[in-house]
């Protein structure tokens, strides 16, 4: 389960949402240092098992994947699931390089076969999806937090319960990286990942400042996170952390507004899962309208600020 | 100090893609190739390495791919690798025989430096990186949006979820390039016309020893295609009025 020091990462309980769906028998493993309350969170949605230790301050991927990989093997573990995130692949990711590298990434489905487990996911930015069955055992499987669940809560909540003390050898760890800092972004909004609304901008916006005014405006407006095409990200006029696509953030938002945003395969990859998506653009031809629910061709210039407009009135 | 990148052949993402007659795989026809973009960017920081912090960098392009894959590869020695190994091999691959076949290359080679794409633009697995790491027992630091070279390591940033986490790794180590690592040059014509002079040297998966153990079977492959029909509206004022309709907005 991820965490990021204070909490269990909204999307972690995908992971066992997938399991569940699989197996009465699940674990949820909490690995870092001061986990009580993630380690109580977790509780409320499966048995927890913790491994709490200061070699374990930050998540390093030799150190994590080292002990991730022994706890799988003391636990005889069948299938090691994660939700989706850059920590999964990279951490989670080299435990499977450890375990034999049965590994399926980003699993947006499943089905039983004949006793196989069918296993879907989106290839090639999301213009194919392919059905796959992992050979060799323990099988890991990353999913996408918007393909499934979290299970529901417990009244009652379950066990947690320490590794054991041999677990995995302190000495032993590995001591090739040693983390230095964590930016954290900071902001008003909320992260794209997570939020219910998303108003994302593309080429149409000329500079920082008349995106901040129209697509953070309208996201203010809205209670909404910013995002961006990368062809803002290039241009340096949206940070890194905005961009949604194949190679940036994948999102399935309850609404996604595309504003000024033509819609190149690599960027729908990475939003056309959203349950309702609406778009502004000035080419009636633009590939978005085609991934779209409601489009308005028009200026985003003239039209997004008629809308901040509207909705400030009415509150 | 030698520099290996591994370069994967993948299908230009920019072209109409169909199924093969049996709906497991893509229809080769037709199918145009181009060097991983993300490959790409490993190969320019690589360079990037010899022209600053390390003249004496020799950078080594791999391969695993068909007879035909060298042309991949000399997409790299035309941006500049010293050298470039094809490893021929006709189907499918996964990531850990992949990782495997690079593992038995950097035994031979022994490499300080690792530099490949973060994922491949084909399958999008974003693994072998991190196995090829974990088979050799090397620190990894992946999606790496900038490096330095400190006393006997490196410093990467790596772009996360959380923001930009700073790491140091000692050295033999894996890093995998993500997209702002830099922008990768374009070859010169000239470059290009010397490239296609260059021997690749060539190798098997059974001269290096690996025999692959297949991770991932392929069942069956659709195609996507929008399942949404476009409501057009005329002004700003009826998108909201739709947008509340939906309850998503209040």
């Amino acid at each position: 389960m991820e965490h990021d020091g204070t909490a269990l990462r909204s999307g972690s309980g995908a992971a066992l949402g997938f399991a569940r769906a699989l197996s009465e028998d699940i674990t949820a493993f909490v690995l870092g240092e001061n986990l009580e309350a993630m380690a109580g969170e977790a509780a409320k949605l499966a048995p927890v098992l913790v491994a709490d230790h200061p070699a374990l301050a930050a998540p390093v991927a030799d150190r994590w994947a080292h002990v991730i990989a022994e706890v799988a093997r003391a636990q005889n573990a069948e299938l090691i699931v994660a939700t989706s995130t850059t920590w999964a692949k990279d951490i989670v990711g080299r435990a499977a390089g450890l375990l034999g590298g049965a590994m399926a990434s980003d699993v947006i489905g499943h089905e039983m076969v004949d006793g196989e487990l069918h296993l879907r996911r989106p290839m090639f930015a999301g213009a194919v999806n392919a059905t796959i069955v992992l050979e060799g055992s323990p099988k890991i499987i990353t999913v996408r937090p918007s393909a499934y669940d979290a299970p529901t809560a417990a009244t009652t909540p379950f066990t947690i319960e320490a590794v054991a003390t041999d677990a995995f050898d302190v000495e032993k760890l590995p001591n090739a990286t040693q983390f230095e800092s964590l930016d954290r972004k900071t902001g008003a909004r909320p992260d794209v990942t997570e939020a219910r609304i998303v108003v994302s901008g593309g080429r149409a916006f000329k500079n920082s400042e008349d995106f901040e005014q129209h697509v953070g405006g309208l996201a203010d407006a809205l209670g909404a996170a910013t995002g961006s095409s990368r062809a803002l990200v290039d241009a340096g006029i949206t940070p890194n952390s905005l961009q949604v696509g194949q190679t940036g953030k994948i999102v399935a938002p309850e609404l996604y507004l595309a504003l000024g945003i033509s819609g190149a395969v690599q960027h729908l990859a990475g939003m056309k899962n959203s349950r309702v998506i609406a778009a502004i653009n000035q080419d009636p031809d633009a590939p978005i309208f085609e991934f779209a629910d409601y489009g308005l061709v028009g200026d985003v210039y003239e039209e997004v600020p008629r809308l901040i407009a509207e909705l400030n009135s009415s509150q | 100090m030698k520099i290996l990148v591994p370069c994967k052949r993948v299908p230009d993402p920019d072209q109409k893609l169909r199924l093969n007659a049996e709906t497991v795989g893509i229809d080769p026809a037709a199918l145009t190739y181009i060097l991983n973009p993300f490959d790409a960017i490993a190969v320019e920081e690589a360079l990037r390495i010899r022209e600053t912090a390390h003249p004496d960098a020799e950078v080594i392009a791999v391969s695993i791919a068909p007879a035909e894959g060298e042309a991949d590869l000399r997409t790299a020695l035309a941006m500049g690798a010293d050298r470039a190994l094809l490893i021929e091999h006709n189907g499918p691959t996964d990531p850990w025989n992949v990782a495997r076949l690079l593992a038995a290359v950097i035994e031979h080679e022994q490499p300080t430096l690792v530099l490949m794409g973060k994922q491949a633009v084909d399958d999008d697995a974003n693994q072998t990186g991190q196995f090829l790491a974990a088979q050799l027992g090397w620190p990894q630091a992946t999606f790496a949006s900038q490096i330095e070279f400190i006393d006997d390591g490196l410093r990467v940033h790596r772009e996360t979820d959380l923001g930009i986490e700073v790491i140091r790794t000692t050295l033999p180590a894996i890093v995998t390039a993500d997209l702002r690592l830099n922008e990768p040059r374009y070859a010169s014509l000239p470059s290009i016309l010397r490239a296609k002079k260059k021997s690749i040297e060539q190798t098997t998966p059974a001269e290096l020893g690996v025999q692959l153990e297949p991770r991932v079977r392929l069942i069956g492959m659709e195609l996507i295609n929008s399942q949404r029909h476009c409501e057009k509206v005329e002004t700003a004022s009826n998108l909201l009025a739709k947008l509340r309709e939906t309850e998503v907005v209040e």
